[in-house]
C-alpha cells in the first residue's frame, strides 16, 4: 500500500473559472438566451446614456451669466451656477449668508460628531443638538438678538428651509411617535383612546390638506392679533403628520418584542418607564431603523409639498427662478439639479441606516 | 349655572376677537407704517410679474404696484415684505390679514369683487387670451382658425372660453390637452398642434421658450377680457384709496412726461397738472393721510407706468409684449387714470 503522507498542495483554480472572462461567461452569458438579453441591455443603456452624457456634459455650457452664454445645444448649468446662492438660501439677503452657514456648520458638525463612532461624549453631544443647537440656529438665522438684523421666515427658503423643514419634523416626530405608540398599547382608556383618534386622524388625511388647513384656515379662525408664522404652522402641520406614521412604525417594532422581555422586566420589580425604557425601547428602536429611516426619507421628499403654501423650499426656489423672465426654458436644468440634491441626502441616509443596522446587528444573523 | 357663565365668557371673548379684527382692518395704513413695511402678497413666480431675480430681488409688474405703495406710504419703494401666495389660497391670506395688498395677477370678476368682502383698486394689466402659430402657416386673424389643431392646458378658464368663441363663429377645433405649461410648449414645439392658446401675458412667457421663438408669432386678436389689478380688504377705505391712487400716479406721470429720470428737474415743471402730481402745488395726498411728496416717491423710486411696463414685460423685457390695449388712453389703449386735481 502506498501512502502519501505529504498533503496535496492548493492548485489554483482551473485557468476557465476565474479573472473577468470566466466572470463575464458566468454571470453574462451563460446560455444563449442570457447572451441576448445581455447585448441588449447594453444596446439600451448605450441608447440612454450616451445622449445623457452628451448632453449633461460634453454638449453642456459652464460658464456665463446670462442666457445668451448658453448654446442650447446641451445643458446649461449656466442658470444653475447664477442661482446657486438662491438654491441654497432662498431669498435670505446675501449679505447676511455668513449666519446660514455658521448654522449649515455646526448642523453638519453635529451630524459628522453623532455618526462616527470613535468621537466621545456622544450624549452630550445629543443634549447639545437637541436643546441649545436650535436656540443658536433661531438666533443666528431669525436675527434680532445682539445687533443681528431680523430676517423674517418669508425670506428663507432654498436647501436651508429644505433641511429645516426635515430635521425639525423627524427630531419632533420621533419623541411624539414614541409616547403615541405607548400610549396606544396602553391599557389606560383615556389615553388609547385618544392616541388612537389623534393617531388614526392625521394619517387618515393628506398632507396636501393638512398644510392647506394650516396656512389658509387657520388664520380664519384665529384671532387678528394672534398671528402665527406661516413657517411654523406648516412646521407644526408636518411634525404632527409625520408624528402619526412614526407612531405606527414604532408600534410595529414594540409588537415584536416577545411578551416575555417586559414581564421578566416586571418581575425584576421594575416601573413601567424602567421597563420600557430599558428593556423593551431599546430592542424595539434597533429593529425599527428600516422603518424609521424609510419615514425620514419620504418626509425629506414630503418637504417639498410646502412650495403649495408658499414657502420656497428647493424646489420652489428652482420653480420661482423658473419663471423669471431672464431665465425661461432651462426647467430641464433646474430640475435635474434639484432632483440630484435630493438624491444625495436621501441616499446618504439610506447608506447611514444600512451601516447602523450593520453595526448594532439588528438582523439577530449570528 | 357653569354652563351660562362658560358661553357668556365664551360669547365675549369672541365679540372681543371680532371687534379687535374690525379695528386690526381698519387701520392698514397705521399697521405699515408701525412695521416699517407693506406685506404684498405676489405670485409664487410668473414671468414679468413677479419672480425673484438672480440677487433675489423680486421684480415684476404685479411687483411694481407692492414697490409704489411702499414708496408712497413710507417713503421707501424697498420697505416690502413679499409674500408668495399660490391661485387658492390668495384671498384668504388677504382676508385673514396676513397681507395688506394682493398683487397677483387677479382678474376683476363680479364674484370677487362682490362677494369676497373684497375691492379691486384698478387694473394694472389688460390681459386676455389670445393665440400663437407658426409664422410659416400666414395666418393673420384668429377668424382663420377654422379647423385647427389647439393646444391648451387643462383646467383654466381658457378650455372654455376657446369653446365658446369657436362656437360663436360657427368654426370648428380640435382641442389637444396638456396639464402644464411646459408640457404644453412642448407639445407645440412637437409639431401636435398648429395653435397654442393662453393668456397673452403668457404666450409671451412661453415663446420664447421655444427653440426658435422667432418662428412663431402671436395674434393681435383676443377673445376674452381678463383685467388684472391689485386687491385690498373691503372696509378700510383710505388704504383703497392709497393703492388705487399709486397706480393712477403711475398712469397720470407717464401722461405728464414724467419719468423716474427726470422727475427730480419736473419739481420745476411749469405745467399745473405735474405741480399737482408732484405736490409743488397744494398737498393732494392729505385725504390719504400722505406727505404731499407721495407721487413724487413713487415716479423717482419705482417710474411711471410706461418705465414699469417696458421694463418687466415690454420691449425692455424678455417678453417684448407690446403695449397694445395698455397704452395709455390717448395712445389708442384703454388706460386712464383720473386727474390728480
Amino acid at each position: 500500500m502506498i501512502h502519501n503522507k505529504e498533503t496535496i498542495p492548493q492548485r489554483p483554480a482551473p485557468k476557465g473559472t476565474i479573472g473577468p472572462v470566466a466572470w463575464l461567461r458566468g454571470n453574462l452569458f451563460n446560455g444563449p438566451i442570457n447572451s441576448v438579453f445581455t447585448l441588449l441591455g447594453l444596446y439600451v443603456l448605450y441608447l440612454l446614456v450616451v445622449p445623457t452624457v452628451q448632453w449633461a456634459f460634453i454638449d453642456a455650457n459652464w460658464v456665463g451669466d446670462s442666457r445668451e452664454d448658453c448654446t442650447r445645444a446641451g445643458a446649461c448649468w449656466v442658470f444653475v451656477n447664477a442661482r446657486f446662492s438662491q438654491f441654497m438660501y432662498g431669498l435670505y439677503p446675501s449679505e447676511e449668508y455668513w449666519r446660514a452657514n455658521i448654522v449649515f456648520a455646526m448642523f453638519a458638525a453635529i451630524i459628522a460628531w453623532m455618526v462616527i463612532p470613535r468621537l466621545p461624549f456622544k450624549r452630550w453631544m445629543a443634549l447639545f443638538a437637541l436643546l441649545i443647537f436650535p436656540v443658536i440656529a433661531y438666533v443666528l438665522l431669525h436675527g434680532g438678538y445682539f445687533d443681528l438684523p431680523r430676517v423674517s421666515t418669508h425670506r428663507w427658503g432654498g436647501l436651508m428651509l429644505t433641511l429645516l423643514l426635515a430635521s425639525v419634523g423627524m427630531i419632533g416626530a420621533l419623541p411624539i411617535g414614541i409616547v403615541l405608540a405607548l400610549g396606544r398599547r396602553s391599557n389606560m382608556p383615556i389615553v388609547k383612546t385618544f392616541c388612537v383618534i389623534f393617531i388614526e386622524f392625521w394619517r387618515g388625511v393628506p398632507l396636501i390638506t393638512i398644510l392647506f388647513m394650516a396656512s389658509v384656515m387657520l388664520p380664519l379662525f384665529l384671532p387678528s392679533e394672534i398671528s402665527v408664522d406661516r413657517l411654523v404652522r406648516a412646521l407644526i402641520g408636518l411634525t404632527l403628520f409625520q408624528s402619526a406614521y412614526m407612531a405606527e412604525v414604532i408600534r410595529g417594532g414594540l409588537q415584536a418584542i416577545p411578551k416575555g422581555q417586559d414581564e421578566a422586566a416586571a418581575a425584576l420589580g421594575m416601573t413601567y418607564w424602567k421597563r420600557m425604557g430599558l428593556i423593551v425601547m431599546p430592542q424595539a428602536l434597533k429593529m425599527m431603523i428600516p422603518g424609521i429611516v424609510n419615514t425620514f426619507i419620504s418626509l425629506f421628499k414630503d418637504t417639498t409639498l410646502v412650495m403649495i403654501i408658499g414657502l420656497f423650499d428647493l424646489l420652489g426656489i428652482v420653480q420661482a427662478a423658473l419663471s423669471d423672465s431672464r431665465w425661461l426654458g432651462f426647467s430641464i436644468e433646474g430640475y435635474v439639479f434639484a432632483a440630484f440634491v435630493f438624491w444625495i441626502f436621501c441616499f446618504s441616509m439610506s447608506r447611514y441606516s444600512q451601516y447602523l443596522e450593520r453595526k448594532l446587528n439588528t438582523g439577530h444573523k449570528h | 349655572m357653569f354652563n351660562k357663565k362658560h358661553l357668556a365668557l365664551l360669547a365675549s371673548a369672541g365679540s372681543l376677537s371680532l371687534a379687535g379684527m374690525a379695528t386690526a382692518q381698519a387701520d392698514t395704513l397705521e399697521d405699515t407704517i408701525e412695521r416699517g413695511a407693506v406685506q404684498c402678497g405676489v405670485s409664487d413666480g410668473l414671468p414679468g410679474f413677479s419672480a425673484p431675480d438672480d440677487d433675489g430681488n423680486w421684480q415684476g409688474l404685479d411687483v411694481d404696484v407692492c414697490r409704489a405703495v411702499a414708496a408712497a406710504v413710507l417713503g421707501d419703494a424697498d420697505a416690502v415684505n413679499y409674500i408668495s401666495l399660490n391661485a387658492v389660497e390668495r384671498f384668504t391670506a388677504l382676508q385673514s390679514g396676513e397681507v395688506d395688498l394682493l398683487s397677483r395677477n387677479t382678474t376683476w370678476t363680479t364674484t370677487r369683487d362682490t362677494t369676497l368682502g373684497l375691492n379691486f383698486t384698478g387694473v394694472n394689466f389688460y390681459d386676455g387670451q389670445g393665440f400663437m402659430v407658426s409664422r410659416d402657416l400666414g395666418i393673420t386673424g384668429a377668424d382663420e382658425l377654422d379647423g385647427a389643431s389647439i393646444c391648451i392646458q387643462s383646467g383654466t378658464t381658457t378650455e372654455l372660453n376657446l369653446a365658446d368663441y369657436f362656437r360663436a363663429n360657427n368654426m370648428e377645433f380640435n382641442p389637444i390637452v396638456f396639464d402644464t405649461s411646459e408640457q404644453t410648449v412642448g407639445g407645440y414645439q412637437a409639431g401636435r398642434c398648429d395653435v397654442l392658446t393662453s393668456d397673452t401675458s403668457q404666450l409671451a412667457a412661453l415663446r420664447i421658450q421655444l427653440d426658435d421663438p422667432e418662428a412663431s408669432m402671436i395674434l393681435s386678436d383676443v377673445i376674452s377680457k381678463e383685467p388684472l389689478g391689485p386687491v385690498v380688504r373691503q372696509g378700510d377705505d383710505l388704504w383703497f384709496n392709497i393703492v388705487k391712487w399709486s397706480l393712477f400716479a403711475m398712469l397720470n406721470a407717464e401722461e405728464y412726461g414724467v419719468t423716474s429720470e427726470n422727475a427730480e428737474e419736473m419739481l420745476n415743471s411749469e405745467n399745473p397738472d405735474v405741480a399737482r402730481l408732484l405736490g409743488q402745488d397744494g398737498n393732494y395726498g392729505e385725504g390719504m393721510q400722505l406727505e404731499a411728496d407721495w407721487a413724487y416717491n413713487i415716479i423717482s423710486q419705482v417710474g411711471n407706468y410706461a418705465e414699469s411696463f417696458e421694463r418687466n414685460v415690454g420691449m425692455d423685457s424678455p417678453l417684448e409684449i407690446e403695449r397694445g390695449v395698455n397704452a395709455l388712453w390717448n395712445d389708442g389703449g384703454f388706460q386712464y387714470a383720473p386727474p390728480i386735481r
